[in-house]
């Protein structure tokens, strides 16, 4: 079984690969490959889009690279296992609002926005450990409760159309989506590469995930 | 609710964590991998490098740290200490870093910090602030581990660097550093009042009742500390209960 976290020049790729290997190994649970290939991307068993930056830059990165294609395929058209972290999970969404208003994937019904919490004193970007607030079952998400602290770091946020594809959200001065998922699609905003125990569970499962 | 972080720092000089009394007389404080492993078990929020006398020979060394760190350490780490470019930035995150700090080089050209952040966003692009008070109110920044002053003002630099594209800001008072007598309260306070980015109380910390006073009179978003963790004083558990006590909202393992 193959992991492929999908390269395409966005930010740090270094501690998703690490994560994953190590639970990867430790569960025998296959292996993880950090490519833009389009051959070994359509052919992945999963795919893990990470992103690190601002979402038009990011979508930018991703539609004019060589993986895109081969990464909309494999999660569309053959419904592999997707995660999107961080910026990768808000491209999933229909559009974004960061420095200038840009389509995303579509895939999630929502739109990133700017945080903009009721407590003006709360700083920007909302960055540190955060509890989760489980609002779905998923499978991804077994042995996760409402209260376990995962790591976040961004400044905008999605807001949801369909709230039935929120699994989850944390509070900082307002709701803030933590999970989305839907059908073999999933996003995380919080990084579970850094989120110590509680992210390293999140990743087993979904390397466990079968939809 | 967001948790206050506390974050160990490690200065290390040719592979070792070392810690001294503002910024000279230096004592072995053990070897950094270990370090971080033990903080990273004992529930540490995030882990900062500092790499007190970085130099063109000793960079393998740093890498080759962060590189064991990130193997086994799945908590956010900073690498800071001699970054002077956005491809020194790239480097450290490929080694394993998750936020690379500038100090003396954004000084100098605070547009390093809008270039890196811009390539690769300013979650990871952390400014280091180290300033001594020059007189009531009025902070100055100083460089080059403390020995340059520079004649720019602390709080001005820090609405400079936030516009720049700055993620956080690790504020060290150089007049506290080692001295175990607390955080300067009235800079971190006034530095924390006037950005938004989160700001990191750094230098002083010689009691937990240090770090309580660093989040409620200072207003930091996350207290860093060295010596009162690396020689046993005091366990990361130890100092979140504390803090809990205070009434400071902590990560706390269920």
């Amino acid at each position: 079984m193959l992991t492929a976290i999908v390269d395409y020049s966005s930010g740090n790729l270094h501690s998703a690969r690490k994560a994953f290997e190590k639970i990867s190994v430790s569960n025998n649970l296959g292996s993880v490959v950090v490519t833009s290939n389009p051959d070994v991307i359509s052919s992945a068993d999963r795919l893990v889009l990470p992103g690190d930056g601002a979402f038009p830059s990011c979508k930018t990165e991703l539609l004019s690279s060589e993986a895109y294609d081969a990464m909309v395929y494999a999660a569309v058209e053959k419904g592999r296992p997707f995660l999107g972290i961080c910026v990768g999970m808000q491209l999933m969404a229909i559009k974004g609002y960061e420095y200038e208003e840009t389509d995303g994937l579509g895939w999630i019904d929502g739109e990133v926005c700017k945080i903009n919490p009721t407590d003006k004193n709360l700083k920007i970007p909302h960055m540190g450990w955060n509890t989760l607030n489980i609002e779905g079952e998923h499978p991804v998400l077994k042995g996760i409760f409402t209260g376990d602290h995962v790591y976040f770091v961004h400044s905008f946020h999605m807001v949801v159309g369909n709230r039935d594809q929120r699994l989850a959200y944390t509070d900082y001065g307002t709701d803030i989506t933590a999970v989305v998922g839907t059908e073999n699609l999933l996003g995380f905003q919080f990084h579970p590469e850094k989120s110590a125990s509680v992210g390293l569970k999140m990743i087993e499962n979904f390397l466990s995930w079968s939809p | 609710m967001l948790k206050c972080r506390i974050i160990p720092c490690l200065d290390v000089a040719n592979g070792r964590v070392v810690k001294g009394i503002n910024f000279v007389g230096l004592r072995d404080a053990g070897d950094p991998v270990e370090a971080a492993e033990r903080y990273d078990k004992e529930g540490a929020d995030e882990l900062c490098f500092l790499d007190i006398n970085a130099t063109y020979q000793n960079r393998e060394t740093t890498y080759s740290m962060v590189q064991k760190t990130a193997e086994k350490c799945f908590i956010p780490l900073t690498v800071g200490g001699g970054v002077r470019s956005s491809e020194d930035v790239r480097n450290l995150l490929l080694a394993g870093a998750d936020k690379v700090s500038f100090n003396s080089a954004a000084v100098n050209n605070p547009d390093v910090i809008s270039e890196s952040a811009a390539r690769f966003g300013s979650q990871c692009i952390v400014c280091a602030i180290d300033a001594k008070a020059v007189s009531s109110g009025k902070w100055e920044l100083f460089t080059h581990g403390g020995r340059e002053p520079t004649g720019i003002d602390a709080v001005e630099f820090a609405q400079l660097i936030e516009k720049k594209g700055a993620g956080e800001i690790l504020l060290t008072s150089m007049d506290k550093d080692g001295t175990k007598s607390g955080f300067n309260l009235e800079m971190t306070r006034a530095i924390s009042d006037s950005v938004k980015i989160p700001v990191i109380a750094s230098g002083g910390v010689g009691t937990l009742d240090h770090l309580v006073e660093g989040v409620i009179k200072g207003g930091a978003s996350a207290v860093l500390a060295a010596s009162i963790f690396h020689f046993g004083e005091y366990t990361i558990e130890q100092a979140k209960k504390h803090m809990d006590k205070a009434g400071i909202p902590v990560r706390l393992e269920r």
